[in-house]
C-alpha cells in the first residue's frame, strides 16, 4: 500500500478515464427523423408519370412491366401502393447495394413522385393502399391495447418498446422510434423483407393504430434512468462493468492514496 | 520499494540474512507543516459536509414541492431531482469524511509486532491431557455404556431427516411427468389468435403471414390457464406451397402452405417466434437456435437438438383452421423418458435438402 501511495502517477487518471467512458457511452443511440407521408387520390396522369419514373429508376431490376427478375428482384404486381410508399418513402428503394438486408436511407424521391410511383404500381394489380391520416393517428389509438398486441406479435424481433434487435446472418429488425406512423402501418400490411405480413385479418386496422399509439407513447422517453439504447442486457452490462466498476476502482484509489 | 528514500541507504541483506528495513521515511503532508494549508483543508471538509446538508434539504424540498402528474416527462424530472439531491447528500458525507481523514487526522505509521503463534509446551501437554481425561470419563473409548453410545449415534444419524424429508418432499411439486406429454390441443380444437382468442379462418392467413396462436377456449379456463398456454402456444405460418417441403408421413398435416409448429424451443423452452419471411428461418431469441420452417423445422443452427413439434392442422366446414390431434410428441425441452409411450416418428430431416444453413 505504501508502494501504491508513493507511485507518482497522475491521481486524476482514473477519473478522466471514467468520464471519457461516460461521454462515449452517452453518445450511443441517436437516430435521424423520418418523413411523414399522406394518402392521396391517384389520377390517370399520376399513373403515366409513375410509369415513366418506374422505367427510369426501378425497371433495371424489377423489369419494364414490374414482373420482377428471377433471383434479383421480386414482381411488384399486386404489392399495392402501400408497399411502394414504404419502400421508396423510407429510402430502402431504390436499393443502394445488395446485402443481407436493404437498409433505410434518405429518400431518393419527393413525396409527389413517390405517390406517382405508387399509383403506377397500384394500377398493375390490386394490393394494400396507403392508409389515411386518420388510420395512423396515435391520438385515436389506445396505447394499452397496442402494448398487448405489440408484445405478442412484434416484441420478439423489435424489442419490448420498439428498440429493434438482431436477426440471423446480418439481418436485423430496425428500431421504430424514428419511423413515421404511416410507414409503421404499411410495414405491418405488406411485410417488407424479412418481416412477416400482418394483414387486417390478423391485426385489425384499429389494433394497428393502437400499436402506433403504443410506439408513439415511447417517444416520451423513459420515466427514470438512462435507456442506453433500450437494447437490453448487452448495453446495461457494458455500462455496469465499465462505468460502475470504473467508479468503484477510482474511489478505491482515491481513498487509498496519500494526501499531498 | 526501490524508490524508498530510506532503503537506498539501508541494505536489505547483510551476510545473506534479511534485515528489517524499518519504517520508510515519513513525509509530512502540507497540512502538517503549513497552518494555512490545514485551515484550508478544514474549510474544504466543512464545505463538503455543507453540500451534504444542502442535498438533504433539497431532497426534502423536492419531495414536498413536487407536482407530479401522469406525464412521463414530469415523473422523469421529479425522479432526476430526487436522485441528484440524494446523491449530493450521500457523496458529501463520504468525500468529506475521507478528505478529513486524509488531510487532517493523524497519519503516523504504526507497527504491530507479531508474536509467536505456538503455545507453550506446558499448555499443549495440559490441553491433550484434558481431552484424554474427558474421553476416559465419558466411557466412549471403552466397552462401558454401550446403551448410551448406541442411542447417541442413532440420534445424530437420523436428526438431519427432520430437515431433509420435507425438503425432498417439496421438490418439484408434482412428479407426474405424463402431463408434459399432452397439451390442450385435441381433434377439432380451433386455432385462435393470441391474445384475444378469436378463431382463425384459412382465408385470413395470406402468404407470408404469421399468426401467434392459442387453442380456442384457453381464455375461458378458470384454472391453470398460464400452464396450458405455456405448453400449447403455436406459430401459424403460410408460405408459398411450392417453397414448403412436406415431410414424409406428415403430408396431410398442413393446408395449402399453412403450417403450424410449437412455439416452445426444444432447447430450453423459450418462445421461438422470430420468423424471417424470405428465408423461412425461425430464430429463438435466447440462444439463437434456428429452425427451417420450410423443411420440417429442422435445426440449422444453434444448441437445439430436435425440430420443433408440428401440430397437424385441417380446415373445418366453416373454413376455420382446426387441429387434427394433439402434438404427436412432447413439446419443449428434452427430459427423461420423453418418448416413452409415443409412436416413433418417421425420421424426416435427412431426406430433404434446400436449407442454406
Amino acid at each position: 500500500m505504501n508502494a501504491l501511495a508513493r507511485r507518482r502517477y497522475s491521481k486524476s487518471a482514473p477519473v478522466i478515464l471514467v468520464l471519457m467512458l461516460l461521454a462515449a457511452l452517452t453518445a450511443i443511440g441517436f437516430a435521424a427523423s423520418g418523413s411523414p407521408a399522406k394518402a392521396s387520390t391517384a389520377t390517370a396522369n399520376d399513373v403515366a408519370e409513375g410509369q415513366k419514373l418506374f422505367a427510369a429508376n426501378c425497371a433495371s431490376c424489377h423489369g419494364m412491366d414490374a414482373q420482377g427478375t428471377e433471383g434479383v428482384a421480386p414482381s411488384l404486381i399486386g404489392v399495392g401502393a402501400a408497399a411502394v410508399n414504404f419502400q421508396v418513402g423510407t429510402g430502402r428503394m431504390p436499393a443502394q447495394q445488395s446485402g443481407p438486408q436493404v437498409q433505410a436511407k434518405r429518400p431518393q424521391f419527393a413525396q409527389p413522385q413517390i405517390d406517382q410511383l405508387a399509383a403506377y404500381v397500384a394500377s398493375l394489380g390490386e394490393g394494400p393502399a396507403v392508409p389515411t391520416a386518420e388510420m395512423v393517428d396515435p391520438a385515436l389509438g389506445d396505447p394499452a391495447v397496442g402494448m398487448e398486441i405489440f408484445r405478442t406479435n412484434c416484441a420478439m424481433c423489435h424489442g419490448s418498446i420498439g428498440g429493434g434487435g438482431a436477426l440471423t446472418q446480418g439481418k436485423f429488425a430496425p428500431n421504430l422510434w424514428s419511423t413515421s406512423n404511416t410507414h409503421i402501418f404499411e410495414a405491418m400490411l405488406v411485410g417488407p423483407q424479412s418481416m412477416p405480413v400482418f394483414n387486417d385479418a390478423n391485426i385489425t386496422p384499429e389494433n394497428k393504430r393502437n400499436i402506433i399509439a403504443y410506439l408513439d407513447f415511447q417517444k416520451q422517453g423513459s420515466p427514470g434512468g438512462l435507456p442506453l439504447g433500450s437494447i437490453g442486457p448487452v448495453a446495461e452490462g457494458f455500462w455496469g462493468w465499465l462505468v460502475a466498476l470504473g467508479l468503484i476502482i477510482a474511489s478505491t484509489v482515491y481513498v487509498g492514496a496519500r494526501a499531498s | 520499494m526501490s524508490t524508498d528514500e530510506k532503503q537506498q541507504t539501508t541494505p536489505t541483506h547483510v551476510d545473506g540474512e534479511w534485515v528489517d528495513p524499518g519504517l520508510p521515511y515519513h513525509r509530512p503532508r502540507r497540512a502538517d507543516v503549513d497552518p494555512k494549508a490545514a485551515k484550508r483543508a478544514e474549510r474544504q471538509v466543512a464545505v463538503l459536509f455543507g453540500i451534504s446538508i444542502l442535498g438533504t434539504i433539497a431532497s426534502i424540498a423536492v419531495y414536498f414541492a413536487q407536482d407530479q402528474t401522469e406525464e412521463v416527462a414530469s415523473i422523469r424530472l421529479v425522479n432526476g431531482l430526487l436522485g441528484a439531491s440524494l446523491f449530493l447528500a450521500m457523496i458529501g458525507i463520504g468525500i468529506g469524511a475521507i478528505h478529513w481523514a486524509r488531510t487532517l487526522m493523524r497519519d503516523h505509521e504504526m507497527i504491530e509486532e507479531r508474536h509467536p503463534m505456538r503455545s507453550s509446551d506446558e499448555g499443549r501437554a495440559g490441553a491433550i491431557q484434558n481431552l484424554k481425561d474427558g474421553a476416559e470419563d465419558s466411557g466412549l473409548t471403552t466397552s462401558r455404556r454401550t446403551l448410551l453410545k448406541g442411542s447417541l449415534i442413532t440420534a445424530v444419524a437420523i436428526a438431519p431427516l427432520a430437515v431433509l424429508v420435507p425438503q425432498i418432499g417439496n421438490m418439484g411439486g408434482d412428479w407426474n411427468v405424463s402431463q408434459f406429454r399432452h397439451t390442450m390441443w385435441k381433434k377439432g380444437t380451433r386455432l385462435a389468435r393470441d391474445p384475444d382468442g378469436t378463431p382463425i379462418k384459412a382465408s385470413d392467413v395470406t402468404i407470408g403471414s404469421v399468426f401467434h396462436v392459442i387453442p380456442e377456449g384457453l381464455n375461458e379456463l378458470e384454472h391453470g390457464k398460464l400452464e396450458e398456454k405455456a405448453k400449447a402456444i403455436v406459430l401459424l405460418i403460410r408460405m408459398d406451397p411450392a417453397a414448403l417441403n412436406l415431410q414424409p408421413g406428415k403430408e396431410d398435416w398442413s393446408f395449402d402452405g399453412i403450417i403450424a409448429y410449437s412455439k416452445v424451443c426444444t432447447h430450453v423452452g423459450c418462445p421461438v417466434a422470430l420468423y424471417e419471411q424470405q428465408t423461412h428461418h425461425l430464430l429463438c431469441p435466447c440462444h439463437q437456435s434456428t429452425f427451417d420452417v420450410a423443411n420440417g423445422a429442422k435445426v440449422i443452427f444453434g444448441p437445439a437438438k430436435r425440430p420443433l413439434p408440428q401440430l397437424p392442422i385441417a380446415v373445418d366446414d366453416e373454413g376455420y383452421i382446426v387441429a387434427q390431434s394433439d402434438f404427436h410428441e412432447p413439446v419443449g425441452p428434452s427430459y427423461w423418458d420423453r418418448l416413452k409411450g409415443t409412436t416413433p416418428e418417421p425420421t424426416a430431416a435427412a431426406s430433404n435438402e434446400g436449407a442454406d444453413a
